[in-house]
């Protein structure tokens, strides 16, 4: 028995594999924006998950600190602390920002950690690539490594320079700006001193107060100066639980005695991925299932193109007897294999175009695996058009003109 | 011969479809969720350790002099400038005082006043004791009567109580006079102690509320850091430690200093204890008093301990450990930490022995069943 599909495939095998690459890479395309959208979902998980948080305490009725913004006193984490059930809490600060080095700048969240142990203390780098953690109270940085800075470098942050002494990956915010991690104190200055100008300009908007600025009151001016140019606030409280509490529990009590909104794991999730991606994922779905069917078009009009190519062949195997089920099989086997081929591109090639875009891009198997089922069946049902039209060929096609 | 030509053409689709397929499954096997995860290692030490303690603070006077009128009134003239060094004693300016020279003018002339009635009353008195001793001779002889004598007694006690009035009149006058001079002299802007102007909060002829601050004079060679550690790292903090002090203005060069005292009260809200480190030598130029400065303290080296690097360390089920490489497999293995210095360095109390192999830096979070792959780097880290 001779395989007719193999042989015919050997006859004109360059033709039939570079079809098999062009289809590989629209499969490619494909599989990377389905890799787009698990990405940006996969940001936002991995900022929960970095965090090291089992509660999220914010400020009330806000969805934040992700969200939307949120403002706390940050010596609230006392009394959080205070709660049953809580084993740690630890003050933490968002600022999404330019982060500058040298000439150039790059987009960073920068987050502030509260002091603690290395290890426990929520909200601390859970792992680094390269470098240590931070040990002095000030000026040093953790930086992702997808910032591009190195070991060593300083980079300004607002009105101080920071030391990079560690690199990390894979520590985003939501929208998959990479993280530099800096002390607390630093952060909430960050925060609240923009720059010198702004400094000055706030002092001279309080000296033309008069309220603020009375000569009889010698000292007045300087301590509303001195009130206004501290910032005792963070965005949110990242709370552990003791093992053996559940999370919604204390979520609960601490919403009703402290007066204070608070997140599990799961609601943050939501949050995230239900509101603040939501758009934009639904963008790509869109346009993935735009692409899919793209590429189920295509797929099937080359298959099509592939018999019609060779119709005449067809009409001649016809002619000399062979029987519709054998031809019906080459051209089901030849679809197959060009299904094959193309998935294995596809895959090949989606997974070296991951690392070179600029967000991040996740290719799950299981994407992988629907994404070769539904290039099979996108084979087989745009055969049976093929298939249709071959069986239909008139075998005396074969010798007229 | 015949057979030879279709086997060429199997070979060549074989050629571009094997070296595909292999590398699919390098690809499928390499990449994603299934592929190990790329992690380095390291081998705990033991060895000494020095802690360090690292704050920042600011420049501060540890003696400052507020100077200023202490009564409301306007500045007559104000000779010193900020930087101008002064002595102690040195009049810097005065205040205007109004009416006070005539008032002063008016105490002297109602001294002499005083001292023309005590001379009056000295002259009466006089005068009253001489009758009174030649009234008293008289009285033997029977040349005076009994109540002329008495008289002339009587006046003399008048005109002693006069003169002792007059007297103490005079003392009151000078007092007066005194106590005017004292205040008007108050006036005068003098400098308690040597030193250098730091601030002129006001020229001549602002008008000043008692207790508000002319000049300020600050004594520079009593210059130190008043310095700020966050409670959490300020285990070992003790007067007497020597200090490294590196102000912002000077970044590389560290000033040699010690910490002088530890203050008994910290702060409440910032969490932070503080504490005045004196420089060994005075920095020269002097710095500027309110420049910031990063202040790193020496403690005691420690004995020695197995010691890891802090980027070891891992949070598995709330538990700090490090993920730890035995016979191959890798387990967590919760630890007890102990002191740690500036570079990283964490000494390990328990769960740890010298020689382990513990994971250092790892491309992603490990789990227990994760797949690893030792490397030298981390991809994408520069050397």
């Amino acid at each position: 028995m001779i395989s007719l599909a193999g042989r015919d495939i050997l006859h004109s095998w360059g033709k039939f594999v570079f079809t098999g690459i062009g289809l590989g890479l629209l499969i490619g395309v494909t599989l990377v924006m389905a890799g787009v959208y698990r990405g940006m979902v996969d940001d936002g998980k991995a900022l929960l998950d970095n965090s090291g948080a089992d509660l999220w305490v914010v400020q009330k009725d806000t969805l934040g600190p992700y969200a939307e913004s949120s403002s706390l006193n940050d010596d609230i984490y006392r009394g959080v602390l205070a709660m049953p059930g809580v084993l740690r809490a630890a003050n933490v600060t968002y600022l999404t920002m330019q982060v500058r080095k040298g000439g150039h700048d790059v987009r960073a969240m920068v987050v502030g950690i509260a002091p603690g142990k290395i290890g426990i203390t929520p909200g601390w780098p859970p792992y680094l690539v390269a470098g240590r953690q931070m040990t002095r109270g000030h000026y040093e940085a953790v930086a992702d490594i997808a910032t591009g800075f190195a070991l060593g470098e300083r980079i300004q942050i607002r009105r101080n320079t920071f030391t990079v002494v560690g690199l990390t990956r894979r520590m985003v915010s939501s929208s998959g700006d990479p993280m530099i991690f800096i002390a607390l104190k630093d952060a909430q200055e960050a925060q609240f001193l923009k720059d010198n100008d702004a400094i000055w300009q706030s002092r001279r908007r309080t000296e033309a107060n008069p309220a603020f600025n009375r000569p009889s009151v010698p000292g007045l001016l300087d301590a509303v100066i001195a009130s206004q140019s501290s910032n005792a606030f963070v965005n949110a409280v990242l709370v552990t639980l003791e093992p053996g509490h559940a999370a919604d529990e204390v979520a609960e009590s601490i919403r009703r005695w402290k007066r204070l909104t608070v997140y599990t794991r799961a609601q943050m999730e939501d949050i995230l991925v239900g509101k603040l991606i939501a758009s934009s994922a639904k963008q790509i779905a869109m346009f993935l299932v735009i692409l899919a069917f793209v590429s189920a078009a295509i797929v099937a009009f080359i298959i099509y193109t592939l018999t019609m190519d060779k119709i005449r062949e067809i009409a001649v195997l016809k002619l000399i007897g062979t029987r519709n089920r054998t031809i019906a099989a080459m051209i089901l086997q030849q679809a197959l294999a060009l299904g094959v081929i193309g998935f294995v591109v596809g895959k090949i090639t989606a997974t070296y175009a991951a690392p070179l875009f600029p967000k991040y891009v996740l290719l799950v198997p299981a994407d992988s695996i629907a994404g070769f089922v539904a290039v099979l069946l996108i084979c087989v049902l745009s055969s049976i058009i093929a298939i249709r039209m071959a069986l239909k060929v008139d075998p005396a096609e074969a010798i007229g003109g | 011969m015949k057979s030879l030509f279709p086997s060429g053409r199997t070979l060549g689709l074989l050629a571009v479809l094997v070296p595909l397929l292999a590398l699919f499954i390098y690809v499928g096997l390499r990449s994603g969720p299934l592929a190990p995860v790329a992690v380095t290692l390291t081998t705990v030490e033991s060895r000494a350790i020095t802690p360090a303690l690292f704050g920042i603070g600011t420049v501060e006077a540890r003696y400052t002099y507020n100077i200023g009128p202490t009564q409301a009134g306007r500045i007559k003239y104000l000779d010193v400038h900020v930087g101008d060094w002064v002595k102690a004693g040195q009049v810097l300016g005065e205040m205007e005082p109004v009416d006070l020279d005539d008032r002063v003018r008016s105490q002297e002339f109602a001294y002499r006043r005083a001292e023309a009635a005590l001379r009056e009353a000295e002259a009466r008195q006089a005068y009253a004791q001489s009758q009174a001793r030649r009234y008293e001779q008289l009285l033997p002889a029977r040349l005076a009567s009994e109540e002329a004598v008495a008289t002339r007694r009587q006046e003399l006690q008048i005109a002693n109580a006069a003169l002792s009035a007059a007297r103490e009149d005079l003392s009151r006058a000078r007092s007066d006079r005194d106590a005017l001079v004292a205040q008007r002299s108050n006036l005068r802007l003098i400098a308690p102690a040597d030193g250098v102007i730091a601030v002129r909060d006001a020229d001549p002829g602002t008008t000043m509320v008692a207790g508000q601050s002319v000049v300020e004079i600050i004594d520079p060679t009593s210059l130190w850091v008043n310095v700020r550690f966050d409670q959490i790292s300020a285990l070992g903090l003790a007067s007497g430690l020597s200090a490294h002090v590196v102000l912002r203005s000077r970044e590389g060069a560290a000033l040699q200093g010690r910490v002088l005292r530890i203050e008994p009260k910290a702060d409440v809200v910032t969490e932070e204890m503080l504490a005045k480190v004196v420089f060994d030598v005075m920095p020269q130029p002097l710095p500027p008093v309110g420049e910031l400065a990063e202040v790193t303290i020496d403690l005691r080296e420690l004995a020695s301990a197995p010691v890891i690097p802090n980027a070891a360390i891992r949070r598995n089920g709330g538990k700090a450990g490090v993920w730890r490489i035995a016979d191959g497999a890798l387990s967590f293995t919760p630890i007890t930490l102990g002191a740690s210095d500036l570079h990283g360095h964490v000494q390990v109390l328990g769960g740890l022995e010298a020689g382990d192999q513990v994971v250092l830096y790892s491309e992603k979070a490990l789990a227990t069943h994760s797949r690893i792959h030792v490397v030298e780097r981390i991809a994408g880290v520069a050397p």
